[in-house]
């Protein structure tokens, strides 16, 4: 398996929707290659910080205020 | 963070429906509800796409409004959040567009590019690189990262990394098809970590080093 190849299945490698059989070549490119290995990691990684640090919050008094917005249009029969 | 996912069950009726039902036999708290479980992942979505606090904020308050309106089209056979975003993003798009910035933004745009499916940056990172970071500096690092992805890539990710989606959740959600949401949180993935490597790289000689043992 090249770096390319291995690269378009990374995705499913990290969703874990790959086949065993396709695991066991993945994981096998994985053992000879330690760029590929270093990009699954850092990829993984970068999802699981984005997941834990999440962006964009809304401050807790705007949420309060468009709330509030909504369901005084919404009373009045939107 | 799984909250999306961990409601959303295969067969079994979803707990949005029973809410939407009270709300169509004219309770409006349960609307309430709804605004406040989902509220959150709306603005961000809105903020991806428009870039523009304020107009999130008008997203989220449009989108909601009209959801309600609309409440009555709302088909059981797709979960009521895939409804929602998609009423969301397109609000979001119309905001744009009156806001004619010259810069046109679509979601299924095939952005053709190269950057970031071939990786560049193959340094490791630091075991734990966030660390080295304060949480406002960390969450400022975020935010530029992925401003610098085209929008469509940025809400994929959105929905399916940060929020749980399924891919067929957010291809119904962007209107887009199963294999254009793959291709897209591909290159989000890869071209996200490319981004991120130049801050968390293992730092060879760090004056940190002294601090490990």
């Amino acid at each position: 398996m090249t770096c390319t190849e291995f690269l378009a299945m990374i995705d499913d490698l990290i969703d874990d929707t790959v086949t065993t059989e396709m695991r066991t070549e993945l994981q096998e490119h994985l053992r000879t290659c330690e760029h590929c290995e270093v990009t699954l990691n850092t990829t993984r990684k970068t999802i699981q910080i984005y997941r834990s640090h999440q962006i964009y919050d809304m401050p807790a008094g705007l949420r309060d205020r468009l709330h509030n917005a909504i369901m005084a249009r919404c009373k009045k029969g939107c | 963070m799984a909250t999306i996912q961990s409601i959303a069950g295969e067969n079994e009726q979803h707990p949005d429906v029973a809410l939407v039902v009270r709300v169509r036999a004219g309770d409006v708290s349960a609307f309430d509800e709804l605004v406040r479980k989902y509220d959150r992942q709306i603005f961000r979505i809105a903020l991806h796409i428009t870039q523009n606090r304020e107009d999130a904020e008008d997203v989220m308050q449009d989108a909601f409004l009209k959801a309600y309106e609309k409440l009555d089209q709302f088909q059981g056979n797709s979960k009521f959040y895939t409804w929602l975003v998609r009423i969301a993003v397109n609000e979001s798009l119309m905001r744009l567009r009156k806001r004619r910035t010259g810069k046109m933004v679509s979601i299924d745009e095939d952005i053709e590019t190269d950057e970031g499916t071939v990786p560049r940056d193959l340094a490791d990172w630091a075991p734990d690189p966030e660390q080295n970071y304060t949480q406002a500096e960390l969450r400022r690092i975020l935010e530029k990262t992925i401003k610098g992805l085209p929008p469509g890539f940025r809400v994929v990710f959105e929905l399916r990394d940060v929020q749980g989606l399924s891919t067929e959740d957010t291809a119904e959600a962007l209107g887009l098809s199963v294999p254009a949401v793959k291709s897209r949180l591909l290159r989000a993935r890869l071209q996200l970590r490319e981004r991120l490597s130049r801050y968390f790289h293992r730092k060879k000689s760090s004056s940190k080093i002294g601090v490990e043992k």
